[in-house]
């Protein structure tokens, strides 16, 4: 793979420590936009994070971050802001020096240094607590300062390493429309979680990662492509669940016909979604039952992960 | 101008004035070290180190009163002892070890090293920037400390005292004292952080740099010359009348210039230094393994 000045290139990357291994024959290139990281604990999420940020070094093959590497740091910082998941401040500091400063380490003036600042502190909602020791802050404050400082100088990457941890719901939605935003304006922000919900509405892509792997890597839609041999389900609200259900286990593709609690409700799993839609049609057409809605059931990250993983991507 | 415009010019200006970035970051590096570590209660150990003899002379100022003229030569003697056997071997020692060592290895211990490697500044800038950070902790204090001891010791003996730093060899003395003092601590400084760099726990180590640091001047000389004390013996103003195993401390072997011995232990530092900066890039931030 060559370094594009726009991607972000994973070139057969390879991390061990000692004989554990952290990730293993990486391979992926990103484009803008932003990429959720999916996986366990233990996946190698985070081991991607700090490999893709220079903060350990690759065993094998090579990393480009819109044609750099951070062997040459001055560019690179300047170009990626990384909000780890170290819970860690330096000893004393307050909300302000904690962005204030670094800033000045890029280079940039008192003034121009103390109007990034406050820029990122109103951005991640945090400048009525700037002057406060980070000690003193809530877990969800801290996570937020640490983004005011990874977005500080405007970086075209934003690195994420669960950001969402800790917020309340309506600092969660607030960063999530920030990562939006920044995405919006043609920047990469890639980030990692185990809350799918939120992963799956904000992502253009996602990489599932198991055990130091990855399993799969795309837009959704693609990464379902991907794993379409595993059966599809469709929810099929009706007027006669028993019936419908009875019909679809006649067919040699269906692997799972189930009624929900609700009665009304039946969870198809199907090899050949097209055939079953035709099925249903016939049902329909023949009056022998009413149907209410028709659904897939997991076009969502989630689903896609319990077929790849075999685990529902809960927090372990 | 929008913030994204003023930031690019802003970046497009160092870009092409890297020595001005280096400066400027470096002059950031030291201020911020300076302030988390030089007044903090972690460092209490440091100052009761650089304090423990200025105590002793300040009790000696108020509980011995013999000030004849022939008590000048003893308190002179007892001076150099201080600084060449305690502050030299004992004291900048251990509290070079306490503040180099914390640079890399504290903030690993504090989980906080990845702000330093996530921000544009080149690894070695970072390695100059602490060390000259922990230079100015480790001078300030020692040279406050040996300052203070010369003037109480001088002060307690009245005019005999005064004329011996002003009319006498007293201000040479302590401008050598002095320098001998800042010598210390970068040479004990650059070793510290070289070691920090290579183990995660530098006690061995430094115990085994002090056992080296005593045991050369047994060695031929171009062995000594690795070591800190070679050359800041040679500077020391006031030769001490030690005898027996002690004498060790004091034996200078190959006689050499002020000029050699002042310009070969910063050969020496920087040496080190460079030695670091290949060292530093090997190192990974993998908090887990502390």
């Amino acid at each position: 793979m060559t370094p594009d000045g726009r991607q972000i290139v994973f070139d057969n990357v390879s991390k061990f420590y000692g004989e554990v291994l952290g990730v293993n024959k990486v391979n992926f290139s990103l484009d803008p936009g932003i990429t959720s990281l999916v996986g366990p604990n233990g996946s190698g999420k985070t081991t991607l994070m700090n490999l893709l940020t220079g903060l350990i070094k690759p065993s094998h093959g090579t990393i480009y971050v819109l044609g750099l590497t951070p062997q040459e740091p001055i560019e690179f910082f300047r170009q990626v802001g990384y909000c780890t998941q170290f819970d860690s401040f330096p000893p004393g500091t307050n909300g302000y020096d904690f962005i204030y400063w670094p800033l000045r380490l890029h280079g940039f003036g008192h003034d121009q240094a103390a109007k990034l600042t406050n820029e990122a502190l109103e951005r991640a909602g945090m400048a009525s607590v700037a002057r406060r020791k980070v000690a003193g802050y809530s877990k969800g404050m801290r996570q937020r300062i640490r983004l005011a400082q990874a977005i500080a100088h405007h970086p075209s990457v934003l690195v994420l390493d669960e950001p969402l941890n800790g917020l309340d719901p309506m600092a969660r939605a607030e960063s999530i429309a920030l990562f939006e935003a920044i995405a919006k304006q043609g920047m990469h922000v890639i980030i990692s979680s185990h809350i799918l919900e939120e992963v799956d509405r904000i992502s253009d892509r996602v990489v599932l990662m198991s055990s130091g792997y990855v399993v799969a890597e795309g837009q959704i839609k693609e990464v379902r492509r991907e794993v379409r041999d595993h059966p599809m389900q469709i929810l099929v609200r009706c007027s006669n669940a028993a019936k419908l259900a009875s019909a679809a286990f006649e067919l040699d593709h269906v692997v799972e016909a189930k009624i929900l609690s609700d009665g009304q409700s039946v969870l198809v799993r199907t090899r050949d979604a097209e055939q079953f839609y035709l099925l249903l049609n016939k049902i329909v057409s023949g009056g022998l039952v009413e149907v209410d809605a028709v659904a897939p059931a997991d076009d969502d990250v989630n689903s896609i992960y319990q077929y790849l993983i075999g685990s529902d991507g809960a927090p372990t | 101008m929008s913030i994204q415009e003023s930031v690019a010019r802003a970046q497009n200006t160092l870009k092409e004035q890297p020595w001005r970035l280096f400066a400027s970051q470096i002059s950031v590096l030291v201020r911020n070290e300076v302030r988390r570590n030089l007044f903090t209660r972690r460092r209490i150990w440091v100052y009761l180190l650089a304090l423990i003899p200025v105590i002793i002379i300040l009790i000696h100022y108020f509980v011995d009163k013999n000030t004849s003229p022939s008590q000048l030569e003893e308190d002179t003697l007892v001076l150099a002892g201080i600084v060449q056997l305690y502050y030299l071997r004992l004291g900048i020692f251990f509290a070079c070890m306490g503040i180099f060592t914390w640079l890399f290895r504290g903030e690993m211990v504090e989980r906080t090293l990845h702000y330093q490697f996530l921000v544009p500044v080149r690894k070695e800038v970072l390695v100059v920037g602490k060390f000259l950070a922990g230079a100015v902790i480790s001078v300030a204090l020692f040279e406050t400390a040996v300052l203070a001891c010369f003037c109480l010791t001088y002060s307690r003996l009245g005019s005999t005292g005064r004329s011996y730093i002003f009319d006498g060899p007293g201000l040479s003395q302590l401008g050598s004292y002095l320098l001998v003092t800042a010598l210390a601590c970068v040479g004990y400084g650059a070793m510290f952080l070289a070691l920090s760099l290579l183990f995660k726990n530098p006690v061995i180590p430094g115990a085994m740099l002090m056992g080296w640091e005593a045991v050369a001047p047994i060695f031929p000389a171009w062995a000594q010359r690795l070591s800190v004390t070679f050359y800041l013996k040679h500077l020391c103003p006031v030769k001490l009348p030690v005898e027996g195993p002690m004498a060790i401390f004091t034996i200078v072997a190959e006689p050499v210039s002020p000029f050699i011995a002042i310009s070969g232990l910063l050969c020496l530092t920087i040496a080190i230094l460079v030695i670091s900066c290949f060292l530093i890039h090997r190192l990974e931030v993998t908090y887990t393994a502390e």
